[in-house]
């Protein structure tokens, strides 16, 4: 019990303090929890950083979630999990309610313009930080290669496609290389 | 029923999404634009907003358009829609498919999908920039260029490259926000009236 009332008040704290998403996190818990606490030891905490980055989902979530359920089975992830989103959504869910208002003060507008270059400027800087982790293999340029250009493509033309069925195409198209080339050159 | 709605797009966005907040943005952005619940202005506000408030990013936008769409039960279904599928893979990884991941067709699946995402957070950042700088958001528009945030755009690219050589990391996405918000505003004279096209 006082495991998960730690628990719930480590998480708390982290999503209170920690700005710009998971990987903002993965500092802090790994001080939280390697070096102050000793739940972890660094392999495990590098598993789960492996295991969060490998599997869909926020990072902070799959991580909240595998310390949890490390640490305290099912009803500590169900804490960690909970506890590292309360802060986001009171803070939220109060800034909310002024939003419109906020958003249509004159001075807001123009500041706005300036904030829209910026978060295009955010989206295009995550996005090379995204690009550097890519293994570099001609497979995978062509996957990277054929999406940005038909996606942009079609939303240029203003056809309709799934970005959902896009990803779980390229991830069937991983799959196949690998059985019709991989699979028998690792049997041989 | 707009609940229920939200609940599923985000369920879908969170077992979809690889590589952090960001990963999600296309599909966040698909959705909104699609569903016409906000505009590619009040898109970039919302980011703005949940980057320089604490806690996940992925929640932070989450809850924001599930409170916009649906009050507070459509905050908590789009957050809880968004979360249910990390807490589900997790927990299943780490107890009974522990050794999934390393087969390796599914190495292969995970692999193939993180070009996929990448280019599709590109993508996501490209067709913002031709849709605010240019006022291009299909290939039939007029080319309508609005020239001031292309300057803030630049200023904050060039500052960011000087920051990254000085100190080795890349300078926090708050201090940008801010700057550029001032910028926005020093940009104002210039901007009167000729920009409107950016909704």
């Amino acid at each position: 019990m006082k495991k998960i009332l730690t628990l719930f008040y480590t998480f708390f704290k982290i999503g209170m303090f920690t700005f710009g998403g998971g990987y903002a996190m993965i500092a802090l818990l790994k001080n939280e929890f390697t070096v102050r606490k000793q739940w972890l030891t660094e392999d495990e905490f590098l598993d789960m950083v492996s295991i969060a980055e490998s599997t869909p989902g926020p990072v902070s979530i799959n991580s909240a979630t595998y310390i949890g359920l490390r640490t305290a089975g099912v009803p500590g992830a169900l804490t960690a999990t909970t506890a590292v989103c309360i802060p986001s959504i009171l803070s939220i869910y109060l800034i909310s309610l002024y939003f419109d208002r906020f958003l249509s003060i004159t001075y807001i507008q123009y500041a706005l313009d300036g904030i829209q270059a910026c978060v295009i400027y955010l989206i295009f800087s995550a996005s090379f930080s995204m690009l550097k982790g890519i293994v570099k293999d001609r497979f995978y340029i062509i996957i990277l290669a054929a999406v940005s250009i038909g996606i942009l493509a079609c939303s240029l033309m203003a056809v309709p496609v799934s970005m959902a069925l896009c990803i779980l195409a390229c991830g069937m198209a991983g799959v196949l290389k690998y059985i019709l080339f991989e699979k028998e050159a690792s049997e041989k | 029923m707009i609940c229920l709605q939200l609940f599923l797009r985000f369920f879908q966005i969170g077992a979809l999404s690889f590589g952090g907040g960001y990963g999600m943005i296309s599909l966040i952005r698909e959705t909104v634009l699609g569903n016409n619940w906000l505009t590619e202005k009040e898109f970039a506000a919302f980011i703005a907003v949940s980057e320089s408030t604490p806690g996940p990013l992925a929640i932070n936008m989450a809850v924001f358009i599930g409170t916009s769409q649906g009050g507070i039960p459509g905050a908590l279904l789009a957050s809880l829609g968004v979360v249910l599928p990390a807490l589900l893979i997790i927990l299943l990884i780490t107890s009974t498919l522990n050794r999934l991941l390393k087969y390796a067709g599914i190495k292969a699946f995970l692999t193939a999908i993180r070009p996929c995402s990448a280019a599709l957070v590109l993508t996501t950042a490209v067709s913002m920039a031709l849709n605010t700088f240019f006022g291009i958001k299909n290939i039939r528009d007029s080319l309508q260029p609005c020239y001031p945030p292309v300057f803030i755009f630049l200023i904050l690219v060039s500052l960011g490259i000087i920051y990254k050589r000085k100190k080795g990391r890349a300078p926090s996405p708050i201090l940008m926000i801010l700057l550029s918000a001032v910028l926005g505003l020093a940009s104002c004279p210039f901007t009167a009236g000729s920009c409107i096209i950016i909704k």
